[in-house]
C-alpha cells in the first residue's frame, strides 16, 4: 500500500514535469498544426542555462528558473520568426525533417560546449530532505514541483480563459483563417504563444534536472514523451495535456517499479493502445 | 481507353516524372548509366568496397522507405524496425547453422513482411502525427525487445557468430569484400527493378492518387486501406531483405540496426536525395554515407552538427532534394537553349 502511494506520488511528479515541458508543444501544435520534434531542445537550453547560472555565476537555484524561462522564450521567438514561421504551411515531412535537424544541431552544440556528461544540480537546503505523510516519505523538492505546476496550470488557465490574449489564442486554434478575418493578428499570436511555450519548456528543463537528469541527448531521450503527451492529450488543450502527462507519468513510473524487466514497454504499449482508442487524443477537438 | 491514358498521363506528370515523356516502364539510358556507376566504382576504388557495399544496402533500404513515404505518403519514423527484424532473422538463421544466403534473404523478407503486415493496420488508421508516433513507438518497442532478449540477440554486444555459406556454393564471403559487393549489387538491383515495376504499375498509380487525394480515391472505387496495407507490407519485406544483406555481408548484427537513429538517418538520406523518385533514395544514401565516412572521421560531434544544418538547409531552400534541384536546373537549361 505504501509503495503504491509512493509510486503514485513519483508518477504524479514526473507527470507534472512532463506537463510543464510539453504544454507549449501542445498549444503550438494545436495552433499551427506544426509537428515540432525539437521542443525538447528548448527544455535542454533551459536546463543548461540553469546549470551555468548556478555553477559559473553563483545565482541561487530558484532565481535561475526565471532566467531559464526568459532565455528559452527568447530563443523560441528568434527561431519562430526566422525559421519556424516559414514552414507553417509546409508538408508535415518538411516540418519533421527541419525539427530533427534542429535537434541534431542542439545536441552537437551542447556536446561541444558542455561535454557529453550529466550536469550536476545543487538544490537549496530548504528543498532537500523528505516529509513524512500518509505513511510514506515525500521528497520536499517533488512537493515543490507539484505545487509549482498547480500554480502554472491555474495561471495558464486564467490566461487562456480570462484575458484578451487568451481569447485570441483560442480563436486562432479553432480557426486561424476566420480569426485573421476578425482582425486578430494571428502571426503575433503564434509568435507570442511559441515564445511562451518555449519558455515553459525551458522552465521545465531547469526544474527537471534533479529528476530527469540533463545531458546533450536530452531532446532525443524525452522527445517521445513530449509527443506522447500531445498526441494522447489532444493538441491544443490544457486539460488534455495535463491528464495525459499524469497518466503517462504514473504508468511509466509504475511500470519501471513493478515490472522492471519490461519497464520501457509499458509506456509504448500504453501509447499504441491510447492512440488506437482515441485517434484524436483524449480531449482532442480535431480529427 | 483514352480516358485511362489521360488519367495515367495526368498522374505521372503530377508525380514529378521527367517532363516530356509519356508514362511507361521502359528503362532510360540515364538509368543504365546510373547502374554502371557501382560497377565502375568496383574497378576504380577497390579499397572502398566495404563502403560501396554499405551504400548499396542502405540505399536500397532508403528505396523501401520511398515506397511508402514518397509514393503512398506514409511518414514513418520506425522503418529501422523492419531492417532490424530482417537482419536478426538472417543473422540468427546463420548463427544456428543455416548459412545459405538466398534462403536467408527470403526468410528475412517473410518475417519482416509479416511484422509489417500486422503493423500496417495500426498505421493505416491514423493521420500523419499518429502514424509518426505509432511507427516510432513500435520501433522503440522492438529495440527494447532485442535489448532485453540478449540471450537470443546478444543484446548490446550484438550477434557476432554469423557464419555464412558460400553464395551459390562457389563464392565465399571473405575479407576483401568482393563477394559481398557483387552479391549485394545483384540482390539490390533485382529488388530495385521490382520496386520500380511496382511504382510504375496501375497499383503504383493508385498509391500516388491516395497520396494526393485520400478522400477522392474511395470515390472512384479505390480501396485505400487495402492498398496502403499492401504497399506497407511490401516495403517492410524489402526493408527486411536490406537488413538481411547487411547482416550477411558484415557477418554481424548490431542492436543499432533497430535503433531510432537509423530510422532518422534513413529519412534524412531520402529527403536529401529527393522523395518519390526511387533514385533519390540511392543518390541520397551515397552522398550521406560518403560524407559521413569522411566527416565523422574528423569528429563525430561535428558530423551531427553539419547533418543538422544540412537538413535545415535542404528543407528551407532545397525542396525536392538533390535530384529535384538537378531536375529543376535541367528544365531551366533546356528552356533557355
Amino acid at each position: 500500500m505504501t509503495s503504491l502511494l509512493g509510486v503514485l506520488f513519483d508518477g504524479v511528479t514526473y507527470g507534472c514535469l512532463l506537463f510543464v515541458m510539453s504544454i507549449g508543444l501542445s498549444v503550438t501544435m494545436g495552433l499551427m498544426n506544426f509537428i515540432n520534434l525539437a521542443h525538447g531542445a528548448f527544455a535542454m537550453v533551459g536546463g543548461y542555462v540553469c546549470v551555468i547560472a548556478m555553477t559559473r555565476l553563483g545565482v541561487p537555484f530558484l532565481a535561475t528558473l526565471p532566467i531559464a524561462f526568459i532565455a528559452s522564450a527568447a530563443l523560441g521567438i528568434v527561431l519562430e520568426r526566422t525559421l519556424y514561421q516559414r514552414l507553417y504551411r509546409a508538408p508535415h515531412l518538411d516540418q519533421v525533417m527541419f525539427s530533427i535537424g534542429l535537434v541534431f544541431v542542439a545536441i552537437a552544440c551542447a556536446t561541444y560546449f558542455f561535454g557529453p556528461s550529466q550536469q550536476p544540480v545543487v538544490l537549496p537546503q530548504f528543498l532537500r530532505g523528505q516529509v513524512h505523510a500518509f505513511g510514506v516519505d515525500l521528497g520536499v523538492y517533488r512537493l515543490f514541483l507539484i505545487a509549482l505546476v498547480v500554480v502554472i496550470t491555474l495561471a495558464l488557465h486564467l490566461l487562456l480563459i480570462g484575458t484578451r490574449f487568451g481569447a485570441q489564442v483560442r480563436a486562432s486554434v479553432d480557426n486561424a483563417t476566420a480569426a485573421a478575418g476578425m482582425g486578430i493578428n494571428v502571426n503575433l499570436v503564434f509568435a507570442v504563444t511559441f515564445a511562451l511555450g518555449s519558455g515553459l519548456a525551458g522552465l521545465g528543463g531547469g526544474l527537471g534536472i534533479d529528476v530527469l537528469g540533463l545531458d546533450p541527448t536530452f531532446p532525443l531521450k524525452y522527445m517521445v514523451y513530449f509527443l506522447l503527451v500531445v498526441t494522447v492529450g489532444g493538441a491544443g488543450t490544457i486539460k488534455g495535456a495535463l491528464v495525459a502527462a499524469i497518466i503517462l507519468g504514473v504508468f511509466d513510473v509504475a511500470g519501471k517499479y513493478y515490472v522492471p524487466e519490461v519497464g520501457a514497454f509499458v509506456i509504448y504499449v500504453l501509447m499504441v493502445v491510447l492512440l488506437l482508442l482515441f485517434p484524436a487524443g483524449l480531449f482532442g477537438r480535431r480529427t | 481507353m483514352s480516358h485511362a491514358r489521360a488519367n495515367a498521363a495526368a498522374a505521372d506528370a503530377g508525380a514529378g516524372a521527367l517532363a516530356g515523356h509519356l508514362p511507361h516502364d521502359r528503362w532510360q539510358p540515364l538509368e543504365w548509366v546510373f547502374w554502371s556507376l557501382p560497377v565502375l566504382a568496383y574497378f576504380l576504388f577497390p579499397d572502398y568496397l566495404v563502403l560501396a557495399t554499405q551504400i548499396l544496402i542502405v540505399g536500397f533500404f532508403a528505396v523501401t522507405l520511398d515506397l511508402i513515404l514518397g509514393y503512398a505518403g506514409i511518414i514513418s519514423l520506425g522503418h529501422a524496425a523492419f531492417f532490424g527484424v530482417g537482419a536478426y532473422t538472417a543473422g540468427l538463421l546463420a548463427a544456428h547453422g543455416w548459412g545459405e544466403p538466398f534462403t536467408g534473404l527470403m526468410a528475412a523478407a517473410l518475417v519482416a513482411g509479416v511484422v509489417g503486415f500486422l503493423m500496417s493496420f495500426l498505421v493505416v488508421r491514423g493521420q500523419d502525427l499518429t502514424r509518426l508516433m505509432v511507427t516510432l513507438g513500435i520501433g522503440l518497442m522492438l529495440f527494447e525487445a532485442a535489448n532485453k532478449a540478449a540471450f537470443i540477440t546478444g543484446g548490446v554486444d550484438g550477434l557476432s557468430d554469423v557464419n555464412m555459406w558460400k553464395v551459390l556454393g562457389v563464392f565465399g564471403f571473405d575479407i576483401t569484400g568482393r563477394t559481398a559487393f557483387w552479391y549485394s549489387l545483384a540482390v539490390v538491383f533485382a529488388l530495385f527493378a521490382l520496386a520500380r515495376r511496382i511504382v510504375n504499375s496501375p497499383f503504383g498509380l493508385s498509391l500516388r492518387g491516395i497520396r494526393e487525394g485520400p478522400r477522392r480515391m474511395p470515390a472512384i472505387g479505390s480501396p485505400v486501406a487495402k492498398r496502403l496495407v499492401a504497399i506497407f507490407t511490401v516495403s517492410a519485406a524489402m526493408a527486411g531483405v536490406a537488413g538481411a544483406l547487411l547482416a550477411q555481408t558484415t557477418q554481424f548484427v548490431g542492436i543499432d540496426s533497430l535503433g531510432f537513429p537509423r530510422s532518422a538517418e534513413l529519412l534524412i538520406m531520402l529527403v536529401l536525395g529527393g522523395v518519390g523518385r526511387l533514385y533519390g533514395a540511392l543518390v541520397g544514401a551515397a552522398v550521406f554515407m560518403i560524407a559521413k565516412d569522411y566527416l565523422s572521421g574528423l569528429n563525430p560531434v561535428y558530423w551531427q552538427f553539419w547533418i543538422g544544418i544540412l537538413l535545415i538547409v535542404v528543407v528551407m531552400f532545397g525542396r525536392g532534394g538533390i535530384l529535384g534541384r538537378l531536375e529543376a536546373l535541367w528544365l531551366r537549361l533546356r528552356r533557355r537553349i
